[in-house]
């Protein structure tokens, strides 16, 4: 499986190597909790054996004599500390269940207690000597538990403003003359990035530092100096560095305040590295997710009705949903559209944003359902897709800004050897294997959010970058170090680029898959800044054309040769002219659209990001099709992934390197998540069950075969300065229907709940 | 995890006193001493606060005298502290009895079974949830009398054949099948010097006691393996969710002699599916002197699992235990040797 980089095709930049690469085959890039503190005190967490009830006494004597126990925080003596507003109500919080602040225990694992003790093992020894006694009551746990509430989304999540609609669908469900009514489910589904939820805290007088993988530090820094009560100018949190994140560090969980708290009331600093289990219910999931389409397509596989109901899991205080029809009501060309979103409250911690947080389950539906419907059409499910096609959302009749999706279905179509697979399904083996093909479409929005920007160059061509973008391994040091050189023409070796930083200009959410559109945008914009001024002091401002300001400079390297317009720039003397020893500009960029309060925002760690289907004249998304081959076993139905092929198309590429390595892993996270993901719950109890790397099952190497990435050449100049469309989660989403659309090619049986295990096969 | 002393063993005697100068009357899994191997169930298990011993006695410095693979002419012996990885890639053990090798080869993943030993390996405990999250309190193995959490919650692992009312937790490993399928004999080094016994009666189905999972007294240490006989026709399938690293839902360890067509001797071997290593001797006495056919893989199957019982999540192995049984019989005769 390894392949050499991809080389670039049109709109695409260079395959360089990842700017981090050495420093993390080396070890040397460091993590949050890799941070050196001075003279640290180590917390463990202590979390609930029930999911509700109350507190009534904690037993500490035992624990309390462990040697090295420095103190033992309780709601009984927890630091006070401010709430936090929920993100979606304008607050930083994934969860408005603030632990250690009553005896009341609202979901399974919450933090009860904090252990602080001279070492790591002193404090988990005293942890585990700790003994609770609690009344418990009966807990919810899912959808079919007595004791839940459901209700509508809109209303209830601000965030969810409508259920989009079109047309008469009853009606034309009615009169159509092929109908398919189908229901899918997926389970609750754990991010477990390998980094833990680990944070340290110290504080320097009333100025506190945050260490703590985080994928939007200023929305930290801001929520927890609510949380704490202080101007957010006094925190700064760091994190050179993110283990990951798939979503589980977008928004504050409430540990980084409760350990900022205590390690003020201790005046020392505070280290906590939680454990694997622990990150299951402190840190947020993907909630289980319930589904039924309606389809009506004429006889010719036209679309004349289609209908998507959804339902999502949420906590007892917080309405969150990701409501994906949003996408799925607008994929496809269709007059007649209805849709609606309800949320059901269980007892459980609050879910949250985990890779494509609408589109994989919704799609997982609606996907599967085509797939059906071509089926019952006898039509091969690309020409459904074809007929299908969209230039146009059918909800408000926007145009696509581009839309590559059949472009991608032939390329795949093509590199898979579609052609071979026979109409019929069980009809193809190979010894003990039964083999099926199966496809789908993928698509995600393209997304960007306000952002700044410093960079500094020196005469020798030197270049900083600083910006408090985040690191999660998706290449985001890679893709700004080559903006920067392309833009100012300087070596991409002179550039050093900082983020992970909140004293560093505030870049948005590394979420939505906008951070390389946003971040690369206002570095590009900072560039030309410099740019600018470099040639206003060599030349009189109006002996360049606007068109020559725009372009001088892109060339690589403009102290020594031409640039890409008529003129080229001297470095040396530019800064003679000047005056100066560096040039530094920062600025700060947003997104057309964006709303007026952006740049305050921005500064608060509020996000603000515009794209995908709420833009005003226009709908923006990147596309993919997705294929693979499945195989089940006769005998032991073991079911094997060995191909999957994915082409997709997302406007510029800016490194095809880092991006067919965030490509190939979304097909490899969509396979884990159509087989093998699947957090198991204790109906009885609302417990998280195999809530570890063991039993919490994600594919290893010898899962995974033959992965191949097509990236076709897309322009498009509509959506932002880059050109560039979000594609980290992109690849992850098709996949599930792909595999059971496979798995029915190979079987002839339908799947419709996720993930697929041997024994929901019957052959 | 809890404070603990350590100490290496200089000699069996050594360890064998280390370990069992501690009450007698313990069950060995309590034990306040615990004999270190590989550690890769052991320490994970103290981390877990599950097992809480207080000192433990490091027998590794025994290796040199306790990990030899020693193939005979008609026998094998293999030391207890002889790594899975190893054991697997020895070619004679390869050749003559190729159910020992995959059956470890298909365990665990390769960093593990380069630390793990063939004595840890089987004395490993079970992988029930349950009986691992110590916020459970009602786990009969962990605290006797508690009840059984798994019996009515999530239970897609747990077994169908050997359960009782107190517990219905997995043996979990797969070289056990193998030892049991092959009429193995266990060496053990204790207090009274060595023994040994077949490895059949090493492990006590749960019954009342599911806190008693093995022979051993705190002082036993199992010194090693030994098997008569060659078993070239034999082989290990293991059904499971992912292709490695991943413990079985379901796998027959088969040794067959076949003479002229004719099944002269039959061995069957039960894995992932009940709560102890399972012979399968009703199946085999099915497939003696027959030639064989899919129907009577098919007859032999349904004997294998004519008294289990599942439950709520894991009734499927049942099924699944059957076509693995008759897939790996089919294998067994076809196969060249
Ligand atoms: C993630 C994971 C996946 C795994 N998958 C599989 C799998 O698919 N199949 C499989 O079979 N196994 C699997 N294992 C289990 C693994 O094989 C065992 O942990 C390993 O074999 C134990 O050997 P060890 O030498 O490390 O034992 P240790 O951890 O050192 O010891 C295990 C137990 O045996 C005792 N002990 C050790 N040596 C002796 C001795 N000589 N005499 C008496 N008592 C002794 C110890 O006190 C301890 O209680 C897996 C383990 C993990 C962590
Ligand atoms: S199955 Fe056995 S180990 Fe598991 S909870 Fe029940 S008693 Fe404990």
């Amino acid at each position: 499986m390894t392949a050499a980089a991809p080389e670039p095709k049109t709109n695409m930049g260079q395959s360089v190597p990842r700017y981090d690469a050495a420093a993390k085959v080396t070890g040397r890039a460091t993590y949050a909790s890799d941070m050196p503190l001075d003279n640290p005190a180590y917390a463990f967490l202590v979390t609930s054996a029930i999911a509700k009830g109350r507190i009534d006494r904690f037993d500490l004597d035992d624990a309390g004599r462990v040697r090295g126990v420095i103190d033992i925080v309780t709601h009984e003596n927890a630091p006070k500390l401010k709430e936090s507003k929920l993100f979606s109500n304008g607050g930083y919080a994934g969860t408005t269940i603030q632990p250690l602040r009553s005896a009341e225990i609202a979901h399974d694992g919450q933090i009860i207690a904090v252990v602080i003790a001279e070492s790591y093992e002193a404090a988990r020894e005293a942890a585990n000597r700790i003994k609770v006694s609690y009344t418990a009551a009966a807990p919810s746990a899912s959808f079919d538990s007595p004791g839940t509430t459901m209700a509508a989304a809109k209303g209830q999540n601000a965030q969810f403003k409508e259920d989009p609609a079109v047309g008469d669908f009853a009606k034309a469900f009615d009169a159509a003359e092929v109908k398919l009514t189908a229901s899918y489910d997926t389970p609750t589904q754990h991010h477990n990035p390998m980094e833990l939820f680990t944070t340290s805290c110290a504080w320097m007088g009333d100025n506190l530092v945050i260490y703590e993988g985080s994928q939007y530090v200023y929305g930290l820094k801001n929520g927890v100096a609510e949380q704490l009560g202080i101007d957010a100018d006094k925190v700064r949190v760091v994190n050179p560095y993110v283990g990951g994140g798939f979503g589980s560090r977008g928004s504050m969980t409430p540990r980084t305040a409760i350990i900022a708290g205590i390690a003020k009331r201790l005046n020392r600093p505070i280290k906590l590295v939680p454990t694997r289990d622990q990150g299951f219910t402190i840190a947020t999931y993907r909630a289980e997710t319930r589904h039924e389409i309606k389809l009506g397509a004429s006889r010719d596989g036209k679309l004349v009705a289609l209908r998507h109901e959804g339902a999502e899991v949420s906590s007892r205080p917080d309405a969150y949903c990701v409501g994906g029809t949003k996408t799925t009501t607008r994929l496809y060309a269709c007059p007649n559209v209805d849709s609606l979103v309800s949320i059901v409250r269980a007892d459980r911690n609050t879910p949250g944003f985990m890779r494509s947080p609408p589109e994989v389950p919704y799609l997982f539906a609606l996907e599967s359902a085509l797939d059906e419907l071509a089926a019952k059409l006898n039509m091969d499910p690309i020409e459904l897709r074809r007929i299908n096609d969209a230039t146009n959302e059918p909800i408000g009749g926007k145009p696509y800004t581009s839309r590559s999706l059949m472009a991608c279905f032939d390329e795949a179509a093509k590199a898979f050897g579609w052609s071979q697979r026979s109409s019929q399904p069980k009809s193809t083996s190979d010894g003990n294997w039964l083999i099926g093909y199966g496809c789908a479409a993928t698509c995600y929005p393209t997304q960007m959010g306000p952002s700044a920007a410093r960079v500094r160059l020196q005469r020798d061509g030197r270049t900083r970058v600083e910006i408090a973008g985040h690191e999660i391994g998706t290449g985001a040091y890679t893709v700004i170090a080559q903006t920067a050189a392309e833009r100012l023409g300087v070596p991409l070796e002179k550039v050093a680029v900082f983020m992970g930083d909140s004293d560093l200009p505030p870049a948005p959410v590394a979420g939505g898959s906008n951070s390389t559109a946003s971040t690369c945008s206002a570095v590009m914009m900072v560039c030309d800044q410099i740019r600018q001024r470099l040639f206003k002091a060599v030349m009189p401002s109006d002996s360049l054309t606007d068109k020559a300001k725009e372009t001088v400079g892109i060339s690589p390297a403009p102290s020594t040769r031409a640039a890409k317009g008529d003129r080229s720039l001297d470095l040396e003397k530019a800064f003679d002219a000047l005056g100066v020893g560096v040039v530094e500009e920062y600025g700060e960029w947003k997104p057309e659209g964006a709303p007026l309060d952006s740049f305050r925002a921005m500064h608060n760690g509020q996000v603000r990001l515009v794209g995908g289907h709420a833009m005003k004249d226009q709908i923006a998304y990147a596309f993919g099709a997705e294929f693979v081959e499945v195989r089940v076993n006769r005998f032991t139905h073991e079911i094997r992934c060995p191909r999957l092929v994915g082409a997709f198309a997302a406007g510029r590429i800016m490194n095809p390197r880092t991006a067919r390595s965030q490509l190939m892993g979304g097909l490899i996270w969509g396979m884990s998540s159509a087989l093998l993901e699947a957090t198991e719950i204790d109906e009885r109890n609302a417990r998280y069950v195999n809530d570890n790397l063991a039993d919490y099952l994600v594919p290893v190497n010898a899962d995974v075969s033959g992965v191949e990435v097509i990236m076709l050449s897309e322009q498009d100049d509509r959506i932002n300065p880059v050109g560039a469309k979000g594609l980290g989660e992109l690849a992850n989403v098709g996949t599930n229907a792909a595999i059971c659309n496979a798995i029915y090619h190979a079987t002839g049986q339908r799947i419709r709940k996720l993930p697929v295990r041997l024994e929901n096969i019957e052959v | 995890m809890r404070p603990f002393s350590y100490q290496r063993a200089s000699d069996p005697d050594m360890a064998v006193q280390a370990l069992g100068a501690a009450a007698t009357n313990t069950p060995l899994t309590k034990a306040t001493a615990q004999p270190l191997a590989g550690g890769t169930t052991l320490i994970d298990l103290m981390k877990l606060d599950v097992m809480r011993p207080t000192a433990i006695v490091d027998i590794n410095p025994l290796a040199h005298a306790w990990s030899a693979i020693e193939p005979g002419s008609d026998a094998l012996r293999l030391g207890a502290l002889a790594k899975m990885s190893d054991v697997a890639a020895h070619a004679e053990v390869q050749r003559s009895y190729p159910v020992i090798a995959d059956s470890l080869k298909l365990a665990a993943s390769a960093q593990l079974r380069n630390m793990a030993t063939l004595g840890g390996n089987v004395m490993q405990r079970t992988r029930c949830n349950y009986f691992r999250d110590v916020s459970y309190e009602n786990c009969n193995k962990r605290n006797p009398g508690s009840g059984c959490a798994a019996m009515d919650g999530v239970n897609r692992m747990h077994a169908v054949l050997g359960t009782s009312d107190q517990c219905i937790a997995t043996y979990p490993g797969d070289f056990a099948q193998a030892l049991i399928a092959l009429d193995a004999t266990v060496e053990i080094t204790g207090k009274a010097g060595t023994r040994s016994m077949p490895f059949a009666q090493l492990h006590k189905a749960p019954g009342s006691t599911p806190d008693i999972e093995t022979a051993l007294q705190p002082g036993d240490l199992i010194s090693a393996f030994s098997i008569s006989g060659r078993w070239p026709r034999s082989v290990y399938l293991k059904a499971r969710d992912r292709q490695s690293y991943e413990f079985a839902l379901s796998s027959a360890a088969i040794a067959l002699d076949v003479q002229d067509g004719t099944i002269r001797d039959a061995r069957v071997a039960l894995g992932g599916v009940a709560t102890v290593p399972w012979r399968a001797r009703e199946a085999e006495a099915l497939l003696k002197g027959h030639r064989f056919d899919e129907a009577l893989a098919q007859r032999v199957a349904d004997a294998a699992f004519a008294d289990a019982r599942g439950r709520r999540h894991n009734s499927f192995k049942i099924a699944l235990g059957k076509r693995v049984v008759a897939r790996a019989l089919q294998q067994a005769v076809t196969m060249e040797i």
